[in-house]
């Protein structure tokens, strides 16, 4: 296992190094020490290797990920997985806003809560939050899964698009176009298996609920032409 | 952009540390906000008397001879002592308010920073690790802090356009955001009665909580009004003597996040301020929510 200490290595040199591990690769495991909060801590990964960053970081921790499986021992500030392509980025504490941010693919479980925004303009990506999500998430969310066992703030899913959202709790309110929708069984199927790739099993698909687009904001309704 | 930091300190064996952990607080948030600096430090009290910051871009001109001719015009002993372009006047505490007029009206080059029984502040142009060592920080005690790293948006990069912001005794402001409400805000402030130094958006909003302050308010309900009242994009760190306020806006895009142990609760705009911290890794840690009003006091 390479071991990386940021209290002593530059980050631009820990990012360079991660950068230069691709398929089949020897160095299959990482462990990066004292990120203290640092920006863009092992950002842009493009190999199948583990990462553990034992404590909090700042900005865009994991973010563009691709094939990773990333693991953060600790909080996440803004932006945590942003953009990521594909496999998993783990938060063990707290993620700030905009978690997940446009993510195309891969997984993304935060066990503790999320702020605001968790999930805009999603594209792909699954979000699995175990506490609670604040306002605005899944914002324009285009599609990929977005699960919440706690509760989610104001203005869910507003403007959404073809994004599936599962929550256990209480949502605070909807955004525009974002509705309840019925749990089928093809539901209660995707969001068991999302539960079990975030390693979830003390709580049962029958506990939460769908929402998603009601579609009405899609194309442009030319009864308002007068409002612009 | 803009960084803050704040720390506010409950147990009193660490109030020697103050200065010097605000400096290490403030030197992580130098990117945030490269134009300029300034921060509140609020020290021990002397019983009886006031303390005004102030501030020259000709310190050795305007500051010669300052304290004599205070001193003179207000018929007491007037104690001064220079600490680069500032320098804080101590009198006695009902002689305050002469004081400030007697700057205003006698020392046109002198601009009054802050006054109070407590409260110290010092901010200048520059990059914010230059600032704190060029007013030794570092050195400073006291029972709370509260600093700023500034990247202009509104206004000019000035001495005067850097946080904090003090409008009234013992008070302080820092902002991290944009006001859109600011100038009819002003007009309605004036009218009653307050007065401004610059143009900054960020002055209306620590006038406003003075104006609320004034009323009769505390500085928690000052803080819970403001969000009927200021329009735009805030993180606020407050002070006041023995106060401590912490609020963002209902669509909170601007960071913040919180420290809390039996020693201390400490502000930053990001994790990294707080990193330094003693005991940071047993501290309770949390993004303060939108629209929510959090108030210390001792």
């Amino acid at each position: 296992m390479r071991t990386i200490d940021l209290a002593v290595t530059p980050l631009r040199e820990l990012n360079s190094e991660l950068h230069r591990q691709s398929d089949g690769t020897n160095e299959a495991e990482w462990e990066i020490l004292n990120p203290r909060g640092q920006h863009a801590v092992a950002v842009g990964v493009d190999a199948p290797i583990k990462v553990a960053v034992r404590g909090p970081v700042g900005y865009y921790g994991g973010g563009m990920n691709k094939k990773a499986t990333i693991t953060i021992h600790g909080s996440a500030g803004p932006g945590v997985a942003e953009n990521m392509m594909s496999g998993s980025v783990v938060v063990k504490g707290d993620a700030s806003q905009y978690a997940g941010a446009t993510g195309r693919g891969g997984l993304l479980v935060i066990e503790g809560n999320a702020a605001s925004r968790c999930g805009i303009s999603m594209k792909g990506i699954d979000i699995v939050v175990r506490g609670n999500i604040g306002h605005m998430s899944a914002f324009m969310a285009q599609s990929g899964h977005l699960v919440v066992l706690g509760d989610a703030g104001d203005a869910l899913g507003d403007s959404i698009y073809e994004a599936k959202l599962f929550v256990r709790g209480s949502v605070k309110s909807l955004g525009a176009d974002c509705i309840e929708k019925e749990m089928r069984p093809e539901h209660h199927a995707q969001l068991a298996t999302l539960l079990d790739k975030a390693g979830i099993k003390d709580v049962k698909t029958s506990e939460f609920k769908r929402y998603g687009s009601a579609r009405k904001l899609y194309n442009f309704n030319i009864d308002n032409a007068d409002a612009y | 952009m803009c960084g803050i930091v704040g720390l506010f300190i409950k147990d009193k064996a660490l109030e020697p540390r103050l200065g010097e952990l605000t400096a290490q607080m403030l030197a992580t948030m130098c990117e945030r906000g490269p134009d300029s600096a300034g921060f509140a430090v609020y020290g021990a009290p002397e019983d009886g008397k006031a303390k005004l910051t102030v501030q020259s871009a000709n310190a050795d001109q305007d500051f010669a001879g300052l304290d004599a001719a205070l001193s003179k015009t207000l018929g007491v002993p007037v104690e001064f002592e220079r600490k680069s372009t500032h320098a804080v006047l101590t009198v006695p505490a009902d002689k305050a308010e002469a004081a400030r007029a007697a700057i205003k009206a006698g020392h046109p080059g002198v601009r009054i920073m802050s006054a109070g029984e407590t409260i110290e502040i010092y901010k200048e142009v520059g990059w914010p690790t230059d600032v704190s060592e060029q007013f030794h920080l570092k050195e400073m005690s006291g029972s709370h802090a509260i600093g700023h790293t500034r990247m202009a948006t509104e206004s000019a990069v000035t001495t005067m356009g850097a946080h904090p912001f003090s409008t009234g005794s013992d008070q302080c402001l820092v902002h991290n955001g944009s006001l859109s409400n600011h100038n009819s805000l002003k007009r309605k402030l004036k009218h009653d009665g307050m007065t401004f130094e610059t143009e900054n958006d960020s002055e209306v909003a620590a006038a406003y909580l003075t104006w609320r302050m004034n009323q009769g308010m505390n500085l928690g309900q000052a803080l819970e009004k403001s969000l009927d009242d200021l329009d735009g994009f805030f993180t606020f760190v407050v002070g006041t003597k023995n106060g401590f306020g912490v609020i963002r806006d209902p669509i909170a895009c601007k960071p913040a996040v919180m420290a809390e142990t039996d020693q201390y609760v400490a502000f930053g705009s990001e994790y990294r301020a707080l990193a330094g911290l003693p005991g940071i890794d047993k501290a309770k840690i949390w993004e303060p929510e939108p629209a929510t009003v959090y108030f210390w006091e001792r």
